[in-house]
């Protein structure tokens, strides 16, 4: 059963956006598009998310921040990074204190392109996410029990 | 204990996980279609309960799951205690006691906002508790009998000779079902002001089972509200306590979340005048 896919809660957190991507994660997450008909949660709690929503560049100050609520998710956990911001630092790239983008701080699973990302991409990402978490899961099932997994093969 | 409540304990500790997660899933579907959406699939509830328990489980420390497991063994010994028409009494204190183990659990771990929420807990207990005790004490006057199978088999007009504790219990029903405008300990949106309070440290099987355990507490709850519907035929009651719950999904979406001052101010006028006023009248009139 692929219960991964029917309830994933995210946690969103804003590196070092324009607040231009942030908006649209936030209209995704309204009731106009009412993501909770496909189980999804803003949890705002590291602790019960299955997805990260990252958007912006990391920066010298929100390094830590980012491993740290990356470090709190329990398995299994997948990260998107959304806008160009979060693939490469964008336009702030060339700023003294940016690393670059959001995979200088965390491995990310799904980039969603856009400046801003509109709330549909970021929708698809999403569920393109989901289907890295669901293999992540199957992948920790057969580490607790390899006997399944070779039967799985079998 | 005879046969009879045997089989009531069981079908409570068997059956209340099925029916508080379809209600759970009722009140989900209920209060997005307030709020103008769609709302999830009636089944969510077990979903999202069945994919915390595959998380991995990651603790702060190794005696905060045990805290956990204390409030849902307390809620199974209440809600057994009820449902096997045993002594309504000994099945609130159990009811008591597993929230102090949910708040001992909360203050267990480091999270300010878990602490917050552990003390909005005892608040919220001091809160309900005195007018929980009258309604009990009403239900004794009015039938002449702690033990839930007696009262039950009473047949008096409970409803009729209590309103005022009926109209008490109601609003400290809220308090118990988490829901705004009582929803201090434990927002029901992780992404306000508590996060989530008491839940705040707690991933994977171990909110599963805080989860597990609501949809028990809900359960009981509701048998408790039944009681005041006794004397009615029991699909009638039972429709009625449903009722209940409706109405307390509607309160919840259309009120903005108090603060503990109120909450325990409001809760202890409510139970002073109504619930006491209504025993005193019941008291005066036999």
């Amino acid at each position: 059963m692929s219960l991964f896919k029917k309830s994933p809660w995210v946690l969103h957190y804003n590196c070092s956006s324009c607040n231009g991507c942030d908006i649209e994660v936030l209209a995704a997450l309204t009731p106009m598009y009412d993501l909770e008909r496909f189980g999804i949660i803003n949890t705002g709690n590291p602790k019960h998310a299955d997805v990260l929503l990252l958007t912006g560049g990391v920066n010298a100050q929100n390094m830590d921040v980012v491993r740290s609520l990356y470090a709190q998710m329990p398995d299994p956990k997948v990260v998107v990074g959304i806008g160009i911001c979060a693939l490469s630092g964008g336009i702030f790239a060339p700023c003294y204190n940016i690393h670059g983008g959001a995979a200088t701080a965390v491995p990310v699973d799904i980039y969603v392109p856009g400046c801003a990302a509109r709330p549909e991409s970021i929708i698809d990402g999403v569920i393109q996410a989901l289907d890295i978490l669901q293999q992540k899961a199957d992948a920790m099932r057969g580490r607790r029990r390899p006997a399944a997994l070779a039967e799985e093969a079998a | 204990m005879d046969m009879t409540g045997i089989a009531g304990a069981a079908a409570f500790l068997i059956g209340a996980p099925v029916a508080g997660g379809l209600l759970a899933g009722i009140d989900r579907i209920v209060t997005a279609r307030m709020q103008g959406r769609k709302g999830p699939p009636l089944l969510q509830p077990f979903y999202d309960v069945g994919k915390l328990l595959q998380k991995s489980r990651l603790v702060v420390h190794p005696h905060q799951g045990l805290y956990i497991w204390g409030f849902l063994v307390f809620l199974l010994i209440a809600g057994a205690l009820f449902f096997s028409g045993g002594d309504l009494l000994l099945s609130i204190f159990a009811l008591a006691v597993a929230g102090v183990f949910l708040a001992l659990g909360a203050f267990s771990v480091n999270t300010p906002y878990s602490h917050i929420g552990a003390e909005r807990e005892l608040l919220q207990m001091m809160a309900y508790e005195p007018m929980l005790i009258i309604a009990v004490l009403g239900l004794y006057q009015s039938t002449g009998s702690f033990l839930v199978r007696d009262i039950v088999a009473s047949g008096r007009p409970i409803l009729a000779e209590l309103p005022g504790v009926f109209l008490g219990f109601l609003f400290i029903l809220t308090i118990k079902l988490r829901k705004s405008p009582f929803d201090l300990s434990s927002s029901h949106h992780g992404h306000q002001e508590v996060v989530k309070g008491v839940t705040t440290d707690f991933a994977g099987p171990d909110l599963a089972l805080i989860e597990i355990a609501h949809w028990y507490e809900n359960i009981l709850l509701l048998g408790f509200t039944y009681l005041f519907f006794v004397p009615l035929h029991p699909a009638l009651g039972i429709a009625l306590a449903g009722a209940t719950y409706l109405l307390e999904v509607f309160v919840d979406n259309t009120h903005a979340r108090l603060r503990w001052q109120h909450t325990v101010k409001l809760s202890w006028w409510t139970g002073a005048t109504l619930g006491l006023a209504n025993l005193a009248i019941l008291d005066l009139l036999r």
